[in-house]
């Protein structure tokens, strides 16, 4: 009996451990998007992920921002100079490539806009970055 | 009992002194606020007339005072709109709407109202109460300008030759081998300008006129939404919004700082032929120099003498969005013959604070600005600072003036119209 507890108790531990360890990695990641971001995008996408009206499109409450992963990573590698509609409003500047930033750069960028600004949504790994670049446009 | 009393008229006045900081007309947006919010000169009023409807960008008035704007989005599928005010009251009761494109420029002249969609111009024919005679069939004057959205509106201007100017802007910032892309090298010559970044020339009675019937005006203009015809110089001003991204693509010569300071919005005096140099230089408000962009081998270091020279230079990325030269009789007479400019607001001073959101005032002399600009109307935004752009409630874009002197101003946010006039 003692040992049936012990055992949970470490598993539990352990649980605990590989989720906080996540968590974590997490947080480093979004801390680092966080300075891509000021680098790279907010110039265009404001502090606070607004857009430009009409010019650049917003990421907070973007569906472009927080749905499919493999679009928006293949936006950020390729950038955007097509006259879409965005959640029913159509922005006019083409957005530049960012193929040289690097898998790490791009997974933490898009994991801080993905869970900044208002969004909630999974986290972007270097290993699905990999797969977009991989590729052809 | 006394202290009770006391007590009880001390809570009495705290409370109202409370109730009234929280209902004045500054915290609560239910009420009116005095000049609609605007700061004005002594001596100026403001009242919003309309708002609500469409995104208004330029507005024309008639001389019988009927009043138009163009909006950049549909409204149950009309782009132009009417204001209607039954009573007289100076209010628009409604609007009406027609003409089923979205647009910016729309302008007035010898009974004809003209308004552009993003790649043509059509004019409807107006009664002598100047109303439209019929508003779903206008005769398309100009037809297949170019379009590829960017800088896409067709701001238009008339003057009293027949002739109609319209801005074609560049589709490109910097005609750059790839578009707003880090040390993406400017193709020169720019293959742009041969189609767009320039004012063309056309008859203002002619159908269906396209690039061949024009004449190519003014050429190396990167972007022009505020134009207008100054009848004291015969000639055509614009104000043309400089290039953005110094700092984003060429971060080894402009810091965030320098790049939010430049380049200058300019104020041209254009005559046939002429050439501003886009994108082959900016100007530099604080040197004033012409400078060698970075894309064509500058390093902010480097300018040039070729090119016109603006009449006057604004702080950068302002963006005008509109210019007209008042002629009016209402305001006071430093007012008479001067320039007044919408500045819709940057977004590309990020990360420094956002500037513009106002409406300035240029005082003019023999058709040349003497000098000192002022802020005319200012509040717009509603805010005191701006760190992104869609954090202003309003956004000036149009100007236009009435028959009796008085200016009214557009705001493309909400759709607001203001009118903005003088009294002793």
């Amino acid at each position: 009996m003692i040992k049936k507890i012990v055992t949970g108790v470490s598993i539990l531990a352990m649980a605990i451990m590989v989720l906080s360890f996540n968590q974590n990695q997490v947080s480093a990641s979004i801390a680092r998007g966080k300075q891509v971001y000021n680098k790279v995008c907010l110039s265009c996408h404001m502090i606070d992920g607004g857009g430009v009206p009409n010019i650049n499109p917003p990421l907070a409450q973007s569906s472009y921002v927080v749905g499919d992963k493999k679009r928006i990573i293949a936006i950020v590698l390729n950038g955007m100079t097509d006259r879409i509609a965005i959640d029913d409003e159509y922005y006019s500047n083409n957005m530049a490539p960012h193929s040289d930033l690097t898998d790490e750069e791009i997974a933490d960028v898009l994991t801080y806009v993905r869970n900044s600004f208002g969004n909630k949504a999974s986290v972007v790994t270097v290993a699905e970055v990999k797969v977009v670049r991989s590729m052809k446009k | 009992m006394r202290k009770y009393y006391l007590l009880l008229l001390f809570v009495s006045i705290y409370s109202c002194t409370v109730f009234a900081n929280n209902h004045s007309p500054k915290n609560n947006p239910n009420l009116p606020q005095a000049n609609a919010g605007l700061q004005l000169p002594a001596g100026f009023t403001a009242i919003t007339v309309a708002e609500g409807v469409g995104r208004a960008r330029h507005i024309a008035i008639s001389p019988q005072g009927t009043i138009f704007y163009k909006s950049s989005r549909l409204v149950n599928g009309k782009g132009i709109f009417q204001l209607i005010d039954k009573n007289g009251d100076g209010i628009a009761d409604s609007v009406f709407g027609f003409g089923n494109y979205i647009g910016t420029g729309i302008a007035i002249k010898n009974g004809y109202l003209y308004a552009s969609s993003d790649e043509e111009v059509f004019r409807y024919k107006l009664d002598a109460k100047g109303n439209v005679i019929n508003p779903s069939q206008p005769e398309k004057i100009i037809t297949g300008l170019i379009n590829r959205h960017q800088h896409e509106s067709k701001s238009i201007a008339l003057d009293n030759a027949g002739n109609l100017y319209v801005n074609i802007g560049a589709y490109s910032n910097s005609c750059q081998v790839n578009d707003r892309t880090l040390h993406s090298p400017g193709r020169k010559p720019c293959p742009v300008l041969d189609s767009a970044g320039g004012i063309w020339q056309f008859k203002a009675d002619k159908l269906n006129q396209t690039y061949g019937n024009g004449i190519h005006y003014a050429m190396g203009l990167r972007n022009v939404v505020g134009l207008d015809w100054n009848n004291q110089t015969n000639t055509l001003f614009v104000m043309q919004h400089g290039r953005d991204q110094l700092h984003d693509n060429w971060p080894e010569y402009f810091d965030e700082k320098s790049s939010a300071e430049l380049p200058a919005e300019c104020m041209y005096e254009l005559h046939k032929g002429d050439n501003c140099g886009w994108p082959y230089i900016y100007y530099d408000p604080m040197q004033h120099k012409k400078m060698i962009a970075p894309e064509f081998g500058g390093d902010g270091k480097q300018s040039t003498t070729d090119y016109n020279n603006p009449v006057i230079a604004f702080p950068a990325h302002l963006a005008p969005n509109a210019l007209m030269f008042y002629t009016g009789n209402q305001f006071p007479e430093k007012y008479k013959n001067g320039a007044f400019i919408a500045f819709h607001g940057s977004w590309n001073r990020a990360p420094l604070p956002q500037q513009g959101y106002y409406v300035v005032f240029v005082p003019f002399k023999n058709g040349k600005p003497t000098g000192k600009w002022e802020i005319f109307a200012n509040g717009f935004s509603g805010k005191d600072v701006i760190e992104s752009t869609r954090q202003a409630d309003h956004r000036p874009c149009g100007l236009a003036q009435a028959p009796d002197g008085s200016l009214y101003v557009t705001d493309d946010v909400k759709g607001t119209i203001y009118k903005i006039s003088y009294k002793k």
